[in-house]
């Protein structure tokens, strides 16, 4: 039992701690909104990382993966959350692109995977409609087979920046008369640029812009973008969620806002002393980094498993319950430690390039939006409650 | 990096499980803490044959091992709620032997704690010094080469089955100094010193013990005098890696024991583990479990490190299985009803003993602070 890296390891590091270094954009950081990104901004580096062959580490070798161990993926997301790097979206390459490769036909892989790998095609997650969240199995969009076409119809939402995606991966009801709704549902994959697609998108409570209705009205589809079978989507979803989940626990980022949090504390001021140097502030703070040690080792621990030749299993829904926890708690922190400065609303700060009169640390620009935008990790995903019937179901055996 | 254990450590892991399993059954247990002695010497001397006692130490030592060793061995004594004093004896003297001892000490005593024959507890917290290791009223004056001890030590954990004690005392400086602090062994029968035996509320013995005038050869002394703070953290800290691990093995029942009643009890008809707001508790004790799991091995591994980091990992670990304890204890409770309330159920014994850990080597407040003190700022 020993938690030392190996020579090869370090070795690794400094690789891509070196190419990191060489090649990030600079101009592109993480620590803002994602909403003060422009999409060329959220695309950069995933594009520089597939002229490298970085950008689907954990793919198979055979579609364009790196052959990384877990532990070098681990290295790696450490790598790129101590630059704050914007990483690539994850409904290309840690979404369908699994899905495809594992349960697409030749035509559809050699069609999207290297689209998915450079960067060069943004993807969407039709999933949820507004009747169908945690029950997802009850979504009610249609694909009705006409000759060589799909006809959809319905209403998808929460489609995270389907205002830029060029292609989107839907699940629709093929059967209506299943004996369960799970069994009457296929994995289609859509041109967003397809006739009857209309994005519409919703506002959300930290003012920003980050998801979207999308609505399908007679939209024609080619019956050749069905993964796997006709009424098997269910199989494929499921296994995407797994994926989706695992990595999910962001320690790596959280760590780096750990040390973000304890500068914003060290030059906050109580009673003329550092908030930092409050014993309840600091029990807060102490606190966070006991629960993300915790987490760490137990994704370590994961990681390990699966070097050792165990996939993702349920364990998975265990680091996305406290992986988001934590984040959440990191952004609760950061609005309280910024006291006042959290209030005023920065979007409505007047341009006028002007900063004799700066309102507030720049740090504190951002506390409360972001503390509201997180409230979604908790949610999406499949929300925490449905990682502990997981978890009921998959662990206890209940 | 990797969790896995080795084949010796598998085989430790094995023989101490088959031994609790098939000697230390629950109603073993209670037979056991209700008689005169409250423990099972005869165990202890099966556990030395087996070369249990002799796990944490290192070959040159007579031993086999370490702290990965130690956790292993608590764990399975936290499955069974074994009382034994392994923690006292061959965590903290043999800590105290192994990091402060001279070549003729170690030579004297460790065969000793290895062979069962001799028994130690540690003798270190006093009726007003709460959690702080420097805060001592008990003292050893220098009388030629001799040393002088008075004071009273409190709660003693396993001093009724002792032959031996580690005290610690003054030296020199005031109440709270850090230094002047010294680490003597005391053979319990020695001229002076007295106790009071009693039982604890978590099924195993300690005493009041007291020293008028006990007079101690400076072969006693431990490290050097005065300046032993250090070493005695140190040691502490080991012992708080082998509670937690001890922890880790009595929530792992408790859990396991609250999912079968589930199971079982029914109530509206259906076994109550159908009811989503108990299976999401459950769930959630499953999740402080793994997490524990993992500070206790974080604990392990970074005891050897340097002073600052092993208490910060230590600390880090105490506190979050602190929380997790007293979460699973009071959720097991909670889950088995009026049932859990009664004597008669192991889970009440598991409790009591996760209740207890607790407080065992500090308390969640004590290892936040210090904690606090090692990286804030």
């Amino acid at each position: 039992m020993n938690l030392e890296f190996t020579e090869e390891e370090k070795a690794f590091r400094a690789e891509v701690r070196e190419f990191i270094e060489n090649n990030y954009p600079q101009n592109v950081d993480a620590r803002g909104l994602r909403d003060d990104l422009s999409p060329e901004d959220m695309l950069a580096w995933h594009k520089i990382l597939g002229k490298k062959g970085w950008s689907v580490p954990a793919w198979p070798t055979e579609y364009g993966g790196t052959d990384w161990t877990p532990t070098q993926r681990y290295i790696w997301s450490e790598e790129n959350a101590r630059k704050n790097t914007v990483m690539p979206l994850p409904f290309g390459v840690a979404m369908v692109g699994p899905v495809i490769y594992t349960f697409g036909n030749e035509e559809q892989k050699a069609q999207h995977l290297p689209g998915i790998r450079s960067g060069d095609v943004w993807w969407c997650q039709g999933y949820s409609e507004p009747g169908a969240g945690s029950d997802l199995a009850s979504l009610k969009t249609t694909a009705v087979r006409d000759g060589d076409d799909y006809i959809i119809n319905g209403q998808k939402t929460w489609t995270t920046l389907a205002q830029h995606a060029d292609w989107g991966f839907f699940l629709c009801r093929t059967d209506s008369d299943a004996p369960k709704p799970q069994m009457g549902i296929s994995f289609i994959l859509v041109d967003m640029k397809t006739p009857g697609i209309e994005v519409r998108p919703i506002k959300l409570i930290d003012g920003g812009y980050e998801v979207n209705e999308v609505w399908l009205t007679d939209v024609r589809v080619p019956a050749a973008n069905l993964i796997g079978e006709e009424n098997k989507g269910w199989t494929y979803a499921k296994f995407l969620l797994a994926h989706e989940r695992s990595g999910i626990a962001g320690v790596a980022r959280s760590k780096r806002g750990v040390e973000q949090l304890k500068e914003i504390a060290a030059s906050e001021m109580l009673d003329g002393k550092p908030l930092i140097e409050d014993m309840g502030f600091a029990t807060k703070i102490s606190q966070l980094e006991i629960d993300l040690s915790a987490l760490e080792i137990t994704e370590l621990r994961t990681l390990a498993g699966e070097q050792a030749g165990k996939g993702p299993g349920p364990e998975s829904s265990l680091l996305k319950v406290k992986g988001t926890e934590i984040q959440q708690r990191l952004t609760e922190l950061t609005l309280e430690a910024v006291g006042y400065y959290g209030a005023p609303d920065f979007r409505s700060f007047p341009d006028d390039g002007s900063n004799d009169f700066p309102i507030g640390p720049d740090y504190a620009h951002h506390a409360a939006p972001t503390y509201f935008n997180m409230r979604k990790t908790s949610i999406y995903g499949g929300s925490n409650e449905i990682q502990r019937n997981i978890i009921t179901k998959m662990i206890l055996g209940l | 990096m990797d969790f896995d254990f080795t084949d010796e450590q598998n085989m430790v892991r094995d023989g101490i499980s088959r031994l609790i399993r098939e000697q230390y059954d629950f109603d073993t247990r209670r037979n056991v803490i209700a008689s005169d002695s409250g423990w099972r010497p005869e165990l202890w001397a099966q556990l030395a044959e087996l070369g249990m006692l002799a796990a944490p130490f290192s070959e040159e030592d007579g031993g086999f091992g370490g702290a990965t060793e130690a956790m292993i061995i608590m764990e399975e004594f936290g499955k069974g709620l074994a009382v034994e004093p392994f923690i006292p004896s061959v965590v903290c003297a043999g800590g105290f032997l192994k990091h402060g001892g001279s070549a003729a000490q170690r030579e004297e005593y460790i065969g000793g704690i290895i062979s069962g024959e001799m028994v130690f507890a540690f003798a270190y917290a006093e009726p007003r010094g709460r959690y702080d290791l420097a805060n001592l009223e008990t003292t050893a004056k220098a009388d030629g080469g001799d040393y002088v001890l008075n004071g009273h030590k409190a709660v003693v954990i396993g001093a009724p089955w002792a032959t031996h004690l580690v005290v610690t005392a003054r030296t020199s400086g005031g109440q709270t100094d850090k230094d002047g602090v010294s680490v003597f062994i005391v053979d319990k029968a020695a001229q002076g010193v007295s106790t009071r035996d009693y039982a604890t509320v978590d099924g195993r013995r300690a005493s009041e013990v007291y020293f008028e005038n006990v007079k101690v050869s400076g072969d006693a002394l431990i490290g050097e005098a005065g300046n032993s703070l250090p070493l005695i953290e140190k040691v502490v800290d080991e012992a708080t890696a082998a509670v937690c691990a001890e922890a880790v093995g009595a929530m792992k029942v408790t859990n396991a024991t609250t999912l079968d009643y589930s199971r079982q009890r029914k109530q509206f008809g259906v076994p109550i583990g159908s009811f989503q707001v108990l299976q999401h508790r459950m769930a959630d004790m499953l999740m402080e479990y793994e997490q524990s799991v993992s500070m206790c091995y974080l604990a392990t591994i970074k005891l050897d490190e340097d002073d600052a980091t092993r208490k910060k990992n230590v600390s880090a670990a105490k506190v979050r299985i602190g929380q997790s304890a007293r979460f699973i204890g009071q959720s097991a409770i909670q889950t088995h009803g009026g049932m859990g309330m009664t004597d008669e159920l192991a889970v009440g014994s598991y409790f009591k003993r996760l209740s207890i850990i607790e407080g065992e080597f500090g308390s969640v407040d004590h290892h936040m602070r210090r904690h606090i003190a090692l990286t804030a700022g």
